[in-house]
């Protein structure tokens, strides 16, 4: 299935990439993204753990293991800082 | 009683606090009669005494900030049965003294209105999809999230 992955802020900056598709197989979570594109390395790695990334499933937040489906748009960003 | 009524923007242009809060009681017209009170939030760029902040750029996630926004600013009108809210949100680059984010709610108390305020601004620090980065006199930086407020407190799906 494919993915739409957008970054943001400080995170887009270190990877050099806005938004992107990803192929993944069927039924994986969001987490499977995060280990996939990890092995990618460099600054990449950082998203082995997550711990310093938040997600978004198609603009909603969400946890790593949330499932992902064909077409669905998986937004990566650092904890947020609004208001 | 009459119909709940919200005002949520998101743009690029400033915020006028007076002119947002008056946009608000224009739109809820007869209905403004019943309210005995009022609060609002205005946050604004600050710098501190011993640095020189030129700029702040509000990034933000398009389409999801709109949600949020929305989300946040309904979930306490509801919650606090008030008669009005309004929620106007900047974007993109931001001057010292520059309004962030205006929030303003109408109630028919003291207590509803304060507290639905208060939690809109709360609400925003952990569940608004934005990004602020401080550009001045010590190069560009990336505002990290206080102690407590790095995480959407809000259901996830």
């Amino acid at each position: 299935m494919k993915i739409q992955v957008l970054y943001f802020a400080a995170l887009r900056e270190q990877l050099g990439v806005e938004c992107e598709e990803v192929e993944l197989p069927d039924s994986s979570t969001a987490a499977d993204l995060l280990k996939l594109l990890a092995e990618r390395g460099n600054a990449w790695t950082a998203l082995q753990d997550g711990a310093g990334t938040r997600l978004a499933i198609n603009q909603e937040f969400a946890e790593p293991e949330a499932s992902l489906s064909d077409g669905d748009e998986v937004g990566l960003f650092p904890p947020v800082t609004g208001g | 009683m009459s119909a709940q009524l919200a005002i949520v923007e998101l743009g690029k242009e400033a915020i006028v606090p007076e002119r947002a809060a008056a946009a608000l009681m224009a739109k809820l017209g007869e209905a403004a009669k019943y309210a005995g009170a009022a609060a609002s939030f205005t946050g604004t760029v600050r710098t501190a005494a011993d640095e020189d902040l030129t700029g702040m750029l509000l990034e933000h996630y398009p389409g999801m900030a709109e949600k949020q926004l929305r989300k946040i600013a309904l979930r306490e009108l509801d919650a606090h049965s008030l008669f009005g809210v309004g929620l106007w949100h900047r974007y993109g680059m931001l001057r010292p003294r520059d309004v962030i984010v205006y929030v303003h709610t109408v109630a028919p108390g003291r207590q509803a209105a304060f507290a639905a305020c208060s939690a809109i601004v709360d609400y925003l620090k952990t569940d608004a999809p934005f990004w602020k980065k401080e550009t001045g006199s010590f190069g560009e930086r990336w505002v990290a999230p206080r102690a407590g407020e790095d995480r959407p407190r809000a259901a996830k799906r």
